[in-house]
């Protein structure tokens, strides 16, 4: 393994919505061309986390916090950082399918049109068609790029919201369960995606299965109400987890 | 299983009730539109009288007086009437719009001659009369006394009495005679007035429910806001009528009668109603959707222009359009700033004095004359449809607008 190359570090983050605190201090390191999976019963705060790095939780108007988290060296929350232009470097795909109610193409191309990321039509479809193919959906749609993105499967959806938070052009690709309404057909795509995908990206993915987990993560963090139990290699923590808590989980006896 | 049967036949129970009531309101609103259209119905035709007009040398128009020429040619036809009263209860036949007419076929036929019968404008008791509304009763019929039926009846002799269609009534503006009132000048205040509102409210309640919904911060203040709109859509439409009186005409000065006071008025009456619904549609549009425009790094405005309001652009609309319908049907606040005048010219524009359709309808049904009746049911049916198209629209652009996901 090359030498790895810190991409996010979060440190001390304390995360509350109201009066309740939903995130314990958390300590993590999120590494350039890896796949972090976060593991967890649910709402142990692992959604919350990842919403913190693109500031997606600056929408819930109760939500507050401290800490820092850093992307290659610049604080998230500094006053200076627009959320904005922070989330056009962080792609986000959620856990439910959502492709806009748009043509394919439309759906692809709004991210770059909205930040005139090129400056022809050619350019413009060129993106559309790369994005596509990275997000290995190119060939079952080439024949109906104008057509709704909402009349496509559900995992086909999946791969178009992939597709459209690569156009883009991110750094990072935060991942909310991104199987857990797909079939195990649609989830195995999935995950050979984001084999392929961290060659470029960094990769951060919310997930309730184990295996999951076990088969496209390279480093995983055990969370559990809302404090962050363990964190480390998914081999080592797989394998050898050195907390309880994680044990239990990983073997099934709590969550 | 003695519950089993309870419970079933407690369903069949409301089943009933169920359909009870839904049946009273269509047979209640069937009688309704059936009153209304039968009585309105008449108003669409009218009583004309042939006279017989002859002119031997080439016509001036400009040289004839219409009313003194129509009165010689009628004095023509019944020579036996000579004394002054006989007279003038041959003219009492006809409306004082057989006179323009008259004036009419006489420019239409410049520099030639006439011979033939012409149909000219009945009056309205006449009219009744014809249409078997009122009923001869001894020697009279409702206004009609025996002098005037006896002439009548030798029209009628020479089957000289028809009904045409009524032109005036959709292309006339108001006017003390029935026979000779029409709704156009109500309509057009009805247009310009809601036009009015809508150009007020629409935009004004969007983006209110916009700011309320995405860009406010939710505490005290906009709980406040919040109630407080749902208060006014409770207000009495009367208490927005004082509010136009008091700020449009005492404040800002504006003209009495104006459809542009009127569209105000009924634009802040609108207001609420679009604000409510325009909110709840905001709301029901999926956050998943708002969700992933934010997560690609558009800002929020952008999400709301791009996402937001076109998916919730239908329920708005829908409501928007019945809450226009509604400020269509409203009376109340018209007659505190004075569209309840009488206006016998069409309006030209949101300035110049005009009535609406529902104010007009309450002045007719107020009006005294027998022929007023039947004019009252025709506006009403006008209004109706216009109301009915209203919502078609609203159904149809609620179809057309929606998209699925």
């Amino acid at each position: 393994m090359s030498i790895e190359e810190l991409k996010v570090s979060i440190k001390n983050l304390n995360v509350f919505y109201g009066e309740k605190q939903a995130l314990f201090g958390i300590n993590l390191n999120i590494y350039a061309n890896e796949v972090t999976s976060l593991i967890g019963p649910s709402g142990c705060g692992k959604s919350t986390l990842i919403k913190c790095i693109n500031r997606m939780n600056d929408l819930v108007d109760i939500c507050r916090y401290n800490g820092q988290i850093m992307i290659d060296g610049e604080d998230v929350n500094d006053p200076s950082t627009d959320p904005v232009s922070l989330r056009t470097r962080i792609g986000m795909v959620f856990q439910k399918p959502n492709p806009f109610p748009k043509s394919l193409y439309d759906n692809v191309a709004y991210g770059p049109r909205l930040h005139g990321m090129t400056n022809s039509k050619e350019d413009l479809d060129e993106l559309v068609i790369t994005s596509l193919q990275k997000a290995g959906l190119f060939n079952e749609v080439k024949d109906r790029l104008f057509e709704p993105g909402t009349g496509l499967s559900g995992g086909q959806q999946q791969r178009l919201c992939i597709a459209r938070a690569l156009a883009v052009n991110p750094e990072i690709i935060l991942m909310d369960e991104p199987c857990s309404a797909l079939d195990p057909i649609a989830t195995a795509k999935i995950e050979e995606l984001i084999e392929e995908l961290k060659e470029k990206y960094t990769i951060v993915i919310v997930t309730h299965s184990m295996q999951q987990a076990a088969r496209v993560s390279n480093r995983t963090a055990y969370m559990h109400m809302g404090e962050l139990i363990e964190s480390g290699l998914t081999k080592t923590i797989f394998s050898n987890p050195e907390h309880i808590k994680t044990q239990d989980y990983i073997t099934g006896r709590i969550g | 299983m003695n519950n089993i049967l309870s419970r079933n036949n407690a369903e069949k129970r409301f089943k009933v009730y169920g359909f009870l009531a839904v049946s009273t309101a269509i047979v209640l609103l069937g009688i309704l539109l059936f009153k209304i259209f039968s009585t309105g119905i008449s108003a669409f035709n009218q009583s004309y009288i042939g006279v017989k007009i002859e002119i031997n040398n080439s016509i001036n128009s400009s040289e004839i007086d219409p009313r003194t020429e129509l009165r010689q040619q009628l004095r023509n036809m019944f020579p036996e009437l000579t004394t002054r009263a006989e007279k003038r209860t041959l003219y009492s036949l006809f409306s004082t719009g057989a006179t323009y007419e008259f004036e009419d076929l006489l420019k239409a036929n410049e520099g030639k001659t006439i011979n033939g019968y012409y149909y000219f404008l009945a009056s309205d008791d006449v009219d009744m009369y014809v249409k078997g509304t009122v009923k001869r009763e001894g020697d009279s019929a409702g206004r009609l006394m025996s002098g005037q039926l006896k002439i009548l009846d030798q029209f009628e002799e020479q089957n000289l009495v028809e009904l045409h269609i009524n032109k005036y009534l959709l292309a006339g503006a108001d006017s003390r005679e029935p026979e000779m009132a029409g709704i156009k000048g109500a309509i057009y205040g009805t247009f310009y007035a809601i036009l009015i509102a809508f150009i007020t409210s629409f935009p004004l309640g969007v983006l209110t429910a916009i700011y309320l919904e995405k860009l406010a911060k939710k505490n005290r203040l906009s709980d406040i806001i919040e109630t407080n709109i749902n208060n006014l859509a409770a207000v009495p439409s009367i208490v927005f009528g004082l509010l136009g009186l008091a700020i449009f005409l005492n404040f800002f000065d504006l003209p009495r009668s104006a459809p542009l006071v009127g569209g105000l008025t009924l634009g802040l009456m609108t207001l609420p109603t679009i604000v409510i619904a325009a909110r709840s549609a905001i709301k029901s549009v999926p956050p998943s959707i708002e969700e992933a425009a934010i997560g690609l790094g558009s800002s929020k405005v952008q999400t709301i222009f791009n996402f937001t309001l076109p998916l919730a652009m239908p329920g708005i609309l829908t409501g928007t359009i019945i809450g226009i319908a509604q400020a269509i049907g409203e009376t109340a606040p018209l007659l505190m700033i004075g569209m309840v005048a009488f206006v016998v010219d069409i309006p030209g524009g949101p300035m110049d004095p005009a009535t609406a359709l529902p104010v007009q309808i309450y002045l007719w049904a107020d009006s005294p004359e027998r022929a007023f009746v039947e004019r009252t049911s025709a506006a009403i049916m006008v209004l109706l449809i216009f109301l009915f198209l209203l919502n078609i629209t609203a159904v149809y652009l609620r179809k057309k607008l929606e998209k699925k996901w």
